[in-house]
């Protein structure tokens, strides 16, 4: 077995581990499904009901998807701005700060008023949770780039754009994926949240619809589902990071 | 006329802290330079100063009688610190000054491959053959800064700026790349300005010492060095050598007693 293949067994050990203890402590404690259903209880209330879940997954997925979709290119532009010219920095640093403060569950009703019920308010709380740490991140990046590497580039007559191409956009790449991490499960967060509060499809509609009608182990099912996504979505980004920008991490690899 | 010439140069920074301040230097083509001195005596501003980077608060820096920054000179430099690109090879990063310098960069994106053979020759002459591939973490400093040294040189730069190249390595692979350095300088004769704080290393290297004063830094010495190259390092350890090394160091020693008010203690 190689390294990589035992890290991936402990990961996947400890999850199992976790819903072990799970299962065991509401078969010791004789907990009530209403309360709290065991894992296995949680999946069987999927299997029924499979493609309708799956219809709203899907769902799920793709406001999900959009909303990052928007988030990237929004705080790829707004770290690029913040990190690379000073007086942007100090006029946007606040109001950004400021925004990201607010709770992103206040903002949906006022969403629904603009928007309607549905998909678009999942898209745009998707994309408001998600934007501030790619933003961040593109922004700490590009003002990290040493300046002996631009003293370089500048000496030998580059032209800025040169500079950019060729410094502070590969200098910044870690910290972009970085970002795109913890945007994509926030991402999920936020469609999940809006969805709960005004939508009539997706999984967080699908655990309030359950939920009023006291199917606590389709709740938990359909967390379950969001996790399962969640975790997915998390690897893709993270083996696009180890492709793309491996060279950050070389002490693991090497 | 010199190839480079500074007159009555001084430079204040933003903040109103002068750092150098009337300094008069001409710099033949092809001469090896070291400017030497206290830390903290505007020996990078005026490396600075030559190569455009900042423009000089009174006086006038040219280089071939013209203005700094009003024609393009070919300058290479090297860090203390090596500066390589971790997501390019090692060859790739020599090859970077070929892709933004306007002299070559046409040149080199129609047909590379003579660029890509002068590197491996570059390389070669430092003993970094067999490494073109590496990964910039797989190199020790030592050949890091063999690496950046032919970043410097690959676009056949007329001035060589080297801001205490050596100073993170260890004696040894120090004394190694003065060596490798020496046969870098005898290949291309460059102009070359170092600054460094290792008189021992000035004295191997150059043709001409500045010795700085600090704060702020003026030209307070001026040294010749008429050693014949090719310079082996056992003359390092012979007498007339360490003469002028104990001159260098004598002065150096009087400006920190002026400043720490104490007697120059061991030199």
């Amino acid at each position: 077995m190689n390294p990589r293949q035992k890290d991936v067994l402990v990961a996947a050990l400890a999850a199992v581990g976790l819903f072990v203890l799970w299962e065991i402590a509401v078969r010791l404690f004789k907990i009530p499904p209403f309360v709290l259903p065991s894992p296995s209880q949680a999946i069987q209330s999927l299997l029924p009901v499979w493609g309708v879940v799956m219809g709203h997954a899907w769902q799920t997925l793709w406001t999900t998807l959009a909303g990052f979709g928007l988030a990237v290119v929004t705080g790829v532009l707004l770290g690029a701005a913040v990190g690379t010219s000073r007086p942007l920095n100090l006029a946007l640093y606040p109001i950004l700060v400021g925004f990201n403060s607010v709770p992103k569950a206040a903002l949906v009703p006022v969403l629904v008023i603009w928007f309607g019920i549905g998909t678009i308010p999942a898209i745009l709380t998707a994309f408001l949770i998600s934007f501030f740490p790619i933003v961040v991140n593109v922004a700490t990046g590009l003002a990290a780039v040493p300046p002996e590497l631009r003293e370089v580039l500048k000496v030998l007559g580059s032209s800025r754009l040169e500079a950019f191409t060729r410094v502070s956009i590969p200098f910044s790449m870690p910290y972009f994926f970085a970002s795109l991490k913890v945007a994509i499960t926030l991402a999920f967060v936020g469609a999940v949240i809006s969805e709960i509060a005004a939508s009539q499809k997706g999984i967080g509609y699908m655990m309030t619809s359950a939920s009023s009608q006291f199917n606590v182990p389709l709740v938990f099912g359909g967390l379950l589902v969001i996790a399962v996504m969640g975790i997915l979505l998390y690897a893709v980004f993270a083996l696009l990071e180890r492709r793309l920008v491996g060279w950050a991490y070389r002490s693991q690899n090497a | 006329m010199p190839f480079i010439e500074l007159r009555d140069v001084s430079l204040r920074y933003d903040n109103g802290y002068l750092a150098v301040e009337g300094v008069n230097l001409s710099i033949e083509e092809g001469e090896f330079v070291a400017l030497v001195g206290p830390s903290g005596c505007g020996k990078s501003t005026l490396l600075r100063v030559i190569s455009g980077l900042r423009p000089p608060s009174a006086g006038q820096a040219t280089v071939r009688g013209q203005p700094v920054g009003s024609t393009p000179v070919n300058i290479g430099m090297a860090f203390q610190n090596p500066t390589l690109m971790p997501w390019r090879t090692v060859l790739q990063n020599i090859l970077l000054p070929l892709e933004v310098s306007p002299k070559h960069k046409q040149r080199y994106r129609q047909n590379p491959k003579p660029y890509v053979e002068a590197a491996r020759e570059l390389m070669a002459s430092v003993g970094l053959s067999g490494f073109e591939n590496a990964h910039v973490w797989e190199l020790s400093g030592g050949m890091q800064q063999r690496a950046s040294l032919c970043r410097a040189l690959i676009h056949q730069p007329e001035i060589l700026m080297l801001d205490e190249p050596f100073s993170a390595l260890d004696a040894f692979t120090r004394e190694e790349l003065w060596q490798a350095m020496q046969v870098l300088y005898l290949n291309r004769r460059p102009t070359v300005i170092l600054v460094t704080h290792d008189l021992r290393e000035a004295v191997y290297l150059s043709d001409t010492i500045y010795t700085m004063s600090s704060r702020p830094g003026r030209i307070a010495h001026v040294r010749r060095v008429e050693f014949p190259r090719p310079r082996a390092l056992e003359l390092t350890y012979q007498d007339d050598f360490a003469h002028i090394v104990r001159e260098l160091r004598k002065q150096i020693g009087g400006m920190r007693s002026q400043i720490t008010g104490l007697k120059g203690v061991g030199a």
